[in-house]
């Protein structure tokens, strides 16, 4: 199993080189100058311009700054971003709690939600319960979270004046109050992705232990005569939970980028809208900073759901 | 009682540090009487040029909570040597401070120095070579430190750097060296005799102390860059680039009873309009910066009554200019050469029709709202600069009739066309709805009158960039009429109407990198921008570009449309001196909630 840890590890070196050459070429062919609101000012001469961007590099052929980037990232050096000036790494390290902690929360949340509902459906299936369930999850995976997150803000701020919609990661309070602050703002971007989340997951969860349900063992420990919970949670939920982990473990990168739309209704400064900023105003070093973790998290992810698997089946052997 | 004794007490009642009351009772105690001593302090109204902006009532340092601002862009960086962007300057002025400010009828006023330069008091030399501003005694960095000459002086050599890349450099061009005459008084040598002195000083300084070992190539590390140490009212707390800035009180400020705010919180990220719905609906926030929402959105959030709209008059008019060459053909290997003439608009009747067919009332009324004022001047404001000369008309009769008289001949399809060359024309301008809504109504104006109008949209960030490869940056100008806003920074317009002068057309030999776009020129407004460059007299120099705006205007190739306000949201109890000249929080520590 080393050995295969190894070789996969090895495998993922090219791609990634691979990845960091597609995106430099885009980054550098897409339009746009990380200086272009100089250029509306009249205040500010042409040549300070120009000046900035030879200073920056930004005139080197692609090739040239490339080589310059990869070589400076091989020595651990992620370069420093052209807007604010700051260590990429320090940037990323500063967006990494919250998305953590904020877009951990609303996994959680899908976990709680999709598993039991999932479960309960599967059980019954063609129940009233599983009829709501599955309009619900329906309804829920069709929305987009850029519609949940806006009607949310419009019943529960707008209207009815409960909660804010500006997340702010540095609330004033100390102790309680400031727990208190944090939930109550952290509320409605939690549930806009878990729901949107959690709602794909059902309809998966449900798929999976309806096919485990019907198997032979699961019969047989009925006729066993253990209870139906101890026949759901041990004999059916596991080995219904197979393809469900590998499906979370695959969904694990995006945790860290797939919120960008919802980052930005609520103004949460977390990696996605560091990367949507990045993007928007050019900032080549961010973006490719950025991007580079995310790739490096789907390659790890995948190595983690392939390992998991075998975890979970003894059957599967890697060779 | 003398003189100098009269106008100390002056001077306190304009710092707020004596009550206007007390200050006249003194005065009647002493025989003054009652007319006398209230007419003595109607000239520090005046003498503040506040009319516009709100007076600050507070009478006691602190207890105000928390204020809440919110910009849709969060400051990524808070040097302001570095701030290229606007949101980074905003977040820099909160805790930095610059010699003097602009109010919102675009009159200097001074922060850090004690008074403005003028030939009165001796400041501007006499020769327009140097200016002498005197600091105001006793200003405190955050740390403690003394405020002083030095620091004044290294923030010209901290810029001036060319190692360092700092952007403010622009505004010290015509500064030769500035020079320490004693702890509280520098003067600014220019390069040459120039009417322009006051642009330097509009620059927030940083503090030499925590700079000067990172002048350079090393201006990227200072420490300071990410924890500010400056002279304003809030002092630095927190700061996350992009997202959060946070700042406390700044208990030694120079200002008596100022600042208002306890803490102070600068949030980022989202869009302009829910930055603006965050403070008019819901109030969560006490300030939303440069919400360019359309007017009628605006009008039905500012219904819930819990904040207002702020529309400040600016200088930056949104104009049309038209190609005065050829963007159809190569000559010498270019498009849009300067030496080639454009095949409709070198005949003055189309141009002067084309300015007939612009409805700018339309485009107030149903596009802009209070956002902007219809305008036919290129230099609008402040008031010295206004040109009575120009009028606004919009008359597709009279256009017709032009175009009639100079042989443009309508053919089968209504088009018009001279010596084989169809009237049709390709205007481009920036994606953004507003302005997609204004290039609508010319085009509709002109269908009436016979010319075709083809129009082209090009994404922002290409249309302003300095891409040499891309044919669709507003600078290449290759097409036929384009549309955008030129921000005019600072009240004098020098840089903004070199934009018409022969030596800044932009062509491939320059890059496109220069400012006139439509690439007309004439001797006679050369002629007139050189006389502007060293006329002292400021009069007579407002004259000579009053002069060159209704050259440029009558020429007809660059025709204003409208004078765009800035747009600020602010919470219902706020009051805040906003101006149009300068940053918003230049005024911060006027800020308070009535």
């Amino acid at each position: 199993m080393g050995a295969f840890i190894l070789r996969r590890l090895a495998l993922a070196l090219p791609s990634l080189l691979g990845i960091s050459v597609v995106l430099f070429a885009v980054l550098a062919l897409a339009p746009g100058d990380p200086f272009a609101e100089l250029a509306t000012n009249s205040n500010v001469p042409p040549e300070v311009r120009v000046h900035l961007r030879a200073s920056l590099g930004l005139d080197d052929p692609v090739a040239l700054r490339y080589l310059h980037w990869l070589v400076a990232m091989l020595r651990g050096d992620w370069g420093f971003s052209f807007i604010s000036r700051v260590d990429v790494t320090t940037l990323i390290w500063q967006r990494v709690p919250v998305t953590l902690g904020l877009i951990g929360a609303s996994q959680l949340l899908a976990l709680a939600i999709a598993i039991p509902v999932g479960t309960l459906s599967a059980v019954r299936p063609y129940s009233w319960f599983d009829r709501i369930a599955s309009t619900l999850a329906l309804a829920g995976f069709s929305l987009p979270t850029f519609f949940t997150g806006i009607l949310l803000i419009l019943v529960f701020s707008i209207k009815l004046d409960w909660l804010p919609f500006v997340y702010r990661s540095d609330v004033e309070a100390t102790g309680w109050a400031a727990v208190v602050e944090h939930v109550r703002e952290a509320i409605m971007p939690v549930a806009v992705l878990g729901l949107f989340q959690g709602a794909g997951w059902t309809r998966y969860v449900r798929s999976a232990v309806l096919d485990v349900v019907r198997l032979d063992h699961v019969t047989t420990a009925r006729s066993k005569g253990l209870s139906e919970r101890v026949v759901i949670t041990r004999h059916v939920l596991r080995n219904a939970l197979i393809p469900v982990v590998t499906l979370v473990a695959l969904q694990m990168p995006t945790v860290f980028g797939g919120a960008i739309v919802t980052e930005q209704i609520f103004r949460i400064p977390g990696i996605g809208s560091l990367l949507i900023d990045a993007i928007l105003r050019n900032d080549t070093p961010v973006i490719m900073g950025v991007t580079f973790v995310f790739s490096m998290l789907v390659i790890l992810f995948n190595l983690v759901a392939d390992l998991l698997y075998g975890l979970l089946d003894p059957r599967i052997a890697y060779r | 009682m003398n003189e100098q004794m009269l106008h100390d007490l002056v001077e306190q009642v304009r710092d707020g540090r004596l009550a206007r009351r007390d200050f006249i009772g003194r005065m009647v105690a002493l025989g003054v009487g009652l007319p006398l001593a209230s007419a003595m302090l109607a000239g520090v109204a005046v003498a503040q040029g506040n009319a516009a902006e709100p007076a600050y009532k507070p009478t006691k340092r602190g207890g105000g909570g928390p204020l809440r601002l919110l910009l849709w862009q969060g400051p990524t960086l808070l040097n302001p040597h570095f701030a290229t962007g606007t949101k980074d300057q905003e977040g820099s002025r909160v805790f930095y401070e610059s010699l003097a400010r602009y109010d919102a009828d675009g009159v200097l006023v001074p922060v850090l120095a004690a008074e403005i330069p003028s030939r009165a008091n001796g400041g501007i030399a006499a020769d327009g070579l140097s200016t002498t501003w005197k600091l105001k005694k006793n200003v405190q960095w955050h740390d403690g430190q003394p405020f002083s000459a030095d620091d004044v002086v290294f923030n010209w050599q901290f810029v001036t750097d060319p190692a360092g890349g700092a952007f403010s450099v622009g505004f010290y061009a015509n500064v030769r060296s500035v020079e320490k005459l004693d702890a509280t008084t520098v003067r600014f040598n220019f390069i040459k005799a120039t009417p322009i002195w006051d642009r330097a000083c509009n620059i927030c300084l940083i503090p030499r102390h925590l700079f000067a070992a990172y002048v350079g190539a090393k201006s990227r590390e200072a420490p300071a860059n990410q924890k500010p140490v400056g002279t304003g009212p809030y002092r630095f707390v927190a700061f996350t680039p992009g997202d959060l800035v946070r700042g406390e009180l700044n208990p030694n400020y120079h200002l008596p009873n100022r600042p208002f705010f306890d803490t102070i919180e600068m949030k980022g990220g989202g869009d302009a309009t829910s930055a603006a719905r965050a403070v008019l609906q819901t109030g969560e926030f006490d300030y939303a910066w440069n919400v360019q929402v359309e007017d009628n959105v605006l009008k039905t959030m500012e219904a819930n009554g819990k904040g207002r709209v702020v529309f400040k008059p600016s200088g930056n008019p949104e104009m049309i200019m038209l190609n005065a060459a050829d963007p159809w053909t190569e000559v010498d290997g270019e498009r849009a050469n300067v030496k080639s003439r454009h095949f409709a608009f070198s005949d003055p009747a189309v141009r002067k029709a084309f300015g007939l067919l612009v409805d700018r009332k339309s485009i107030q009324d149903f596009v802009y709202g209070r956002a902007a004022t219809a305008t036919a001047n290129t230099l609008n404001n402040p008031a010295q600069y206004n040109s009575k000369a120009i009028v606004a008309e919009f008359n597709v009769d009279k256009a017709n009739a032009l175009l009639d008289a100079a042989g443009w001949k309508r053919g089968g399809d209504g088009v018009r066309s001279k010596d084989g060359k169809r009237l049709k024309l390709v205007f481009q301008t920036s994606i953004n709805s507003v302005r997609q809504k204004v290039q609508a109504i010319v085009k509709q104006a002109c269908a009436k009158a016979g010319i075709e109008v083809e129009l082209k949209t090009v994404q922002a960030s290409v249309f302003f960039s300095s891409d040499l490869t891309n044919p669709d940056t507003y600078g290449k100008f290759f097409a036929d009429v384009e549309m955008f806003l030129n921000n005019r920074v600072g009240t004098d317009p020098d840089r903004f109407m070199q934009q018409w002068v022969s030596w800044e057309i932009c062509q491939k030999s320059n890059g496109w990198q220069l400012q006139n776009k439509c690439r007309w020129s004439s001797a006679d407004y050369d002629k007139l921008f050189r006389a502007s460059e060293v006329e002292l007299d400021p009069v007579r120099r407002a004259a000579l570009f009053v002069q060159m705006n209704d050259m440029a205007c009558n020429a007809g190739f660059v025709v204003p449309v409208a004078l765009r306000a800035q747009v600020t949201a602010l919470g219902k109890s706020i009051s805040a001196p906003l101006t149009g000249w300068d940053l918003d929080m230049s005024g911060l520590h006027d800020w308070f909630r009535a």
